[in-house]
């Protein structure tokens, strides 16, 4: 067992881990920050995006010792200091970006490193930026739309519906 | 402004919230004390005989408590069919066990044939990795028609690999073929419904417990229908009274179809909590999620269609093999028969149909209904073939549509494969679509994709379906083992709040945010004052879940029902407060009042004194204010649509760009219109999916090829266009009091043939004389049909 310390949203943290242990158990069970979900075992579906030194990172490809010292933001740290939902949440919220939510959070951990890229993307640069990240319920049209909208664009010329 | 809250508003959802900010709570987010993991041994060969297994290194490894095989539940029973198909000789479909653990023979890869419950999940996995296994391999039966010809069995006992050959309507069988005979001119298509995996994000996760003082059981599972999943592990597999288990599905994470079904795991770690005293969670990984989740689809049919001089429709005829892979899963029965062969008429006033179906056992996963489930199947055969009718023809596909299409004036309308549809107007969908998807302007977007080098194309389709699952006379003269009904409790506590219990269960849909909206409406009431609750069996009266677009139609009516018994008790109360005759009390915003006076009593107040029933006539009134109904309703709900699309087709490689895809959609009323798109949206997503991306490959000895992301292709964001979706043309149901339909699957069923329609017409306006591509219609596919 390796002893860690990091930062999970704001607040320091550690813990003993194996060598084996991801980033995304050590969060799930040692924290239990269950907020970050495992959708897959091959980094394809994103529903573990966090932030790691601001960057977005798939926490099931991270061993947990690989982010000692490291400052990490999940979605539990997301809200505003009032905890209201921060533009990002709310926009989700508005504009119905999720249904069942269990690839929300990795959605809107995404969203929120592509923001801080390009705070303005265009539809297809954020339908590009999200192809790390698998939603089955939504078709998508409401992610990107969210996602336009928490960046301030206009959304009320998308498609009618 | 709209209205944000009741019946018609989009209101947000509440459950968002929990979502949003990572405190949802999904099986697998569930820790207990003490909780030790099982891992799963599973088959590695598609098809063998188990010679021995020897589990005593694995029982020795660091942090392992049970090693358990098949024959720990050769005694229990197996896992059932829940629908019961007869062939065309009257024989019954055939049944072969579907065991906890493999035991005997292996039959799929895949197939668990030992557990190892260990400390923590790594210890279950390595021990797994040491238990030794001797399988004899066989030769894998993977094709249909190789299965259907084979000597030797996915299953000995029964001696074949088909589980019934049905025949729908089989009196009209002799009609059907002199129709097609006699007929001025027929089309024939040979197409393949892709077998596809339904993929929630949530892998499947269950925790058992048990309670030695009790000997009660506890299971929470990732389920769309907890109440079924008691009944099968109660009443056939486990054996566990009823009242000694509670099924709860707390948040769940997509399902699609797959999560309806009791799996093997459920049971496995309800028998090794009881064994061990502790409780014991398995959550899948997602390799095992392909492996093991009943898969959709897989039909490969023969589809003729007959039609006059005049391109009226005489006849359609089919012959299907369907898979149902290497066990029969719970509803895997009835998606390739009365979910499909009797939504064979489409929209359409045909005269006769027939369709065969055999369905076949493989050594693959099980098949079962995925969104849509049969329904999918039936458009994609009818509109294929459709479309190339019209093109022999030289017809324009949507005058073709509508010189068949069933009329207003005609309903209710009992298609020629036997369903009565209750009301709907195809011509006025069409209308919609034509307008809202600027049809007119085609030929101008055309010329502009022309211009880039591209060939673009147009497709049309309508569609009908029968969902809002139900009605238990009628599938139950179809073949069900259960009755089709939900339930719902509406219980007003004293201080004025509400708890709805519903038998539906939502794992995406909205139901905790819809269902408040109509009792709001009802009552008059702040609909922040009504919680749901769902998903536990010890809470809930009772429940057959979500699926089939089934919940608003079905147990939305229950707890209309439940409501309206509420509305009436109060009045009572009401009238005895106000010492009036509850005939002359009046409900409106909340407010009991006697008619034609200014004497009333609030919600509030009736909810309270129902409570402190101090001067009650107790011989005439009951205290307390909780309400229960069944509700069962008389017909499917019968939606429909117009779809179309518009696709981008590069010449040089293959490759298939959707451009524009337009839904209209009869949803008959709509409660929160907001949460209807979003239903067609998904389906959509899914139904492009299955066009133009998502293939699942076995090879030839039966391994998956496609048993993960690297490997299936998921729809992503960069593969779909917006979409333009319409539902405001709805024609209300006619027989349950919201006068709503389903609306859950639509866009699964009506994309898939859009999408195949607009690639051909692509192709042909290149030059190019395909008339068919299988899905999915990857450039590969698309390129080598344009080869010729």
């Amino acid at each position: 067992m390796t002893k860690v310390t990091m930062t999970v949203n704001g607040k320091a943290v550690s813990g003993d881990v194996e060598g084996r242990t991801l980033l995304v158990d050590f969060l799930r069970s040692d924290l239990r920050l269950t907020g970050t979900h495992v959708g897959c075992d091959t980094s394809q579906c994103g529903a573990c995006v966090v932030h790691v030194d601001g960057k977005a990172v798939k926490s099931c490809t991270m061993f947990a010792i690989e982010a000692d010292g490291a400052e990490v933001a999940t979605i539990e740290g997301q809200a505003n200091a009032d905890g209201s939902l921060n533009v990002i949440q709310q926009a989700f919220q508005d504009h119905h970006g999720l249904q069942c939510g269990f690839c929300t959070p990795g959605m809107v951990m995404s969203a929120a490193a592509l923001l801080k890229e390009n705070p303005t993307p265009s539809e297809a640069e954020i339908r590009e930026y999200l192809e790390g990240n698998i939603c089955r319920c939504t078709g998508y049209h409401n992610i990107v739309k969210a996602i336009m909208a928490a960046s301030g664009q206009d959304v009320e010329v998308i498609a009618a519906e | 402004m709209p209205k944000d809250t009741g019946i018609g508003a989009s209101t947000k959802r509440r459950e968002d919230v929990r979502f949003l900010t990572g405190r949802g709570k999904y099986t697998d987010d569930i820790q207990t004390y003490g909780e030790c993991a099982a891992v799963f041994a599973r088959s590695t060969v598609a098809n063998g005989v188990i010679k021995s297994i020897d589990t005593s290194a694995a029982a020795a490894m660091p942090g392992v408590l049970a090693v358990f095989t098949g024959e720990d539940f050769a005694d229990v029973g197996g896992n059932p069919a829940g629908w019961l198909i007869n062939s065309r000789n009257g024989e019954p479909m055939k049944e072969p066990k579907r065991p906890v653990l493999a035991h005997g023979k292996v039959r799929h890869v895949g197939d668990a044939y030992a557990a190892v419950i260990a400390e923590t999940v790594q210890q279950a996995r390595d021990a797994v990795e040491a238990i030794t296994v001797d399988i004899e391999e066989l030769p894998a039966l993977i094709n249909m028609k190789d299965a259907l010809a084979a000597d030797h069995y996915v299953h000995d006992e029964i001696g074949t690999n088909q589980c019934f050959d049905w025949g729908w309507i089989e009196d009209n069988r002799a009609a059907t073929d002199e129709a097609i005979r006699n007929a001025h001119h027929v089309t024939t298509l040979e197409l393949v419904n892709n077998r596809l995996v339904p993929n929630a994000m949530e892998p499947r996760c269950s925790i058992g417990h048990y309670n030695p003082g009790t000997d009660e059981y506890m299971l929470h599972t990732t389920s769309q229908n907890p109440h079924l999943t008691r009944l099968l592990i109660s009443a056939f597999v486990m054996g566990i009274p009823e009242n000694k288990l509670t099924v709860i599905a707390p948040d769940v994470g997509g399902g699609f179809g797959s999560k309806i079904y009791h799996y093997g795991e459920e049971a496995l770690v309800l028998a090794a909590a009881k064994k061990l005293g502790r409780s014991v969670k398995w959550t899948a990984e997602r390799t095992e999620s392909f492996l093991t989740d009943a898969h959709g689809r897989d039909h490969v049919t023969k589809i003729e269609l007959a039609l006059d001089a005049d391109g009226k429709f005489l006849a359609f005829r089919t012959e299907t093999l369907a898979n149902v892979g290497a066990y029969l899963s719970n509803f895997s029965t009835a998606t390739p028969t009365f979910l499909h062969g009797t939504l064979m008429a489409g929209n359409y006033t045909v005269p006769l149909v027939y369709v065969n179906v055999k369905a076949v056992f493989t050594n693959t996963a099980p098949v079962d209904a995925y969104r849509g489930a049969g329904r999918p199947e039936a458009t994609y055969s009818i509109e294929r073939v459709i479309d190339k009718a019209a093109r022999e023809l030289g017809m324009d596909p949507i005058a073709l549509r509508r010189k068949n299409f069933v009329k207003p004036d005609q309903y209710p309308f009992t298609s020629a494969a036997g369903l009565e549809y209750d009301s709907g107007n195809y011509d006025a969908l069409m209308d919609q679509m034509e307008k809202i998807a600027d049809v007119a302007g085609f030929a101008e977007r055309r010329k502009a994709s022309e211009a880039k080098g591209l060939l673009r194309g147009f497709g049309v389709n309508a569609y009908i379906e029968a969902c809002g699952i139900a009605p238990s006379n009628l599938v139950g003269v179809l073949g069900s083992r259960v009755g089709l009904y939900d339930a719902a409790t509406v219980r007003v506590n004293a201080t004025g709040n509400l708890s709805v219990m519903v038998g539906a269960h939502s794992h995406g849909q909205g139901h905790e945010t819809v269902f408040p909206q109509v009792v709001a409406e009802m009552l008059g009431i702040d609909p922040q004052s009504i919680d749901i609750v769902h998903g536990d069996t010890s809470k809930i009266p009772f429940g057959m879940g979500t699926y089939g677009s089934r919940s608003l139609a079905v147990c939305g009516s229950a707890v209309v029902r439940a409501t309206e018994k509420i509305i009436a008790k109060a009045k009572k109360i009401a009238a005895h407060m106000l010492e009036a005759a509850d005939t002359d009390i009046e409900l409106k915003d909340g407010v009991f009042s006697v008619a034609g006076t200014d004497k009333s009593v609030s919600f509030g107040e009736v909810a309270l004194k129902a409570y402190i029933p101090h001067n009650f006539p107790l011989e005439d009134l009951e205290p307390g204010l909780e309400e229960t109904a069944f509700y069962d309703p008389a017909n499917f709900t019968y939606p429909s649509g117009a779809y179309c699309c518009e696709v981008e087709v590069d010449p040089e490689t293959g490759k298939v760009r959707v451009d524009r895809m337009t839904a209209v959609d009869d949803f008959g009323n709509v409660i929160n219109p907001m949460v209807v798109t979003g239903q067609v949206h998904g389906g959509l997503g899914q139904g492009i999916g299955q066009a133009l991306v998502e293939s699942t490959t076995y090879d030839e000895n039966g391994q998956l090829l496609s048993a993960s992301y690297m490997d299936y292709t998921m729809p992503r964001a960069d593969d779909l266009p917006f979409y333009t979706v319409d539902h405001s043309k709805g024609n209300p149901c006619t027989h349950n009091p919201l006068g709503v339909k389903g609306c859950g699957e639509a866009g699964a069923i009506g994309s898939p043939p859009t999408v195949v329609n607009a690639v051909i017409d692509a192709l042909q306006s290149g030059g190019m004389n395909v008339t068919h591509i299988d899905m999915p219609m990857t450039p590969h596919r698309v390129w080598s049909a344009m080869q010729g």
